[in-house]
């Protein structure tokens, strides 16, 4: 499954079409499970990968996703980049509620990525787009 | 794209997702469903989700409007097989799976769908026994 994956390296995967976003997943997956996080943990990531990519690709217009595996000495873990250069997120606080879609969605995918992760990074600007960093590290 | 294929069986269509679905497939399978409900006359619908190693909002949406769609068209969903990992994931994100249904397997959903259409079809003869009493 993992095999031809240079984990030591960044992994990038372009976002582009749903399909796409199944192959994030498919990323994310493999690199959790190389970081030796739990069952959970690696559903856990591997939903928030989902939701934020999805957002890359509908609200960003497509951008692209870079997996890492880090390690702080004590832990291993993943970390993905989501980045775009769409329109950006004009009111960050709203758009992080429970709840609060601009298109016809839940509005559960921001904030539920953040709970689902253990860091969680956002920069959006309407001249740059928006990069999102999160970071899931093992138990 | 890829199609999740619909299994009649008996009264029942059953659904296994054996796939990393995208969007448009799980968009497509809503779709397939409500069609095979009305050509069919099924009265349930069982989505076997034990393969899947992720719900994320978009699944859990579409599981929810099959839900819906089908209590529309007079068949009863349940969602059978949901890994605990899954679960745990699906309420620290915040999806509530409402009007869903849930069964620990495909026998146990069985079992349920049995009951809610012969609760249904007692409730239709109680009605008919009503009318019955009611009129001179
Ligand atoms: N990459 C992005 N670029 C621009 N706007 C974004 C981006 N990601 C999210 N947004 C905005 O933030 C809002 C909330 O996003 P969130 O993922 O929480 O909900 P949603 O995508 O609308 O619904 P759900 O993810 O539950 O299906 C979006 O409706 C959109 O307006
Ligand atoms: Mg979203």
């Amino acid at each position: 499954m993992t095999a031809g994956i240079d984990l030591g390296q960044p992994q990038a995967q372009s976002v582009r079409s749903d399909e796409d976003v199944v192959r994030v997943r498919q990323l994310v997956r493999a690199v959790a499970v190389a970081s030796k996080l739990s069952l959970v943990d690696q559903t856990k990531v591997v939903t928030a990968a989902s939701e934020l990519a999805r957002n890359t690709l509908v609200y960003g217009g497509g951008g692209s996703v870079e997996v890492t595996v880090v390690d702080n000495g004590r832990r291993k873990g993943v970390q993905i980049v989501f980045a775009d250069s769409g329109p950006g997120i004009a009111d960050l606080d709203l758009a992080m509620t429970d709840g609060y879609t601009s298109g016809g969605g839940l509005g559960l995918g921001l904030s539920g990525s953040r709970r689902l992760v253990d860091e969680f990074q956002i920069e959006t600007s309407a001249e740059t787009g928006t990069r999102i960093t999160v970071t899931k590290w093992s138990r | 794209m890829e199609r999740v294929p619909i299994l009649k069986i008996g009264d029942i269509l059953l659904v296994s997702i054996q796939l990393d679905m995208s969007d448009q497939t799980a968009v497509q399978l809503q779709e397939d469903l409500a069609e095979r409900i009305v050509a069919t006359g099924c009265h349930g619908v069982i989505i076997d989700i034990t393969a899947l190693d992720i719900v994320d909002s978009f699944v859990g949406r579409m599981l929810s409007t099959i839900a819906s769609i089908s209590k529309v068209l007079d068949a009863e969903t349940v969602v059978v097989g949901m890994r605990p990992a899954v679960a745990i994931t699906l309420v620290e994100l915040g999806l509530s799976l409402n009007g869903i249904r849930t069964a620990l397997n495909v026998e146990r959903g069985m079992e349920l769908i049995a009951a809610a259409h012969a609760d249904e079809l007692d409730y239709q003869l109680d009605d008919d026994l009503d009318a019955e009493t009611a009129t001179p």
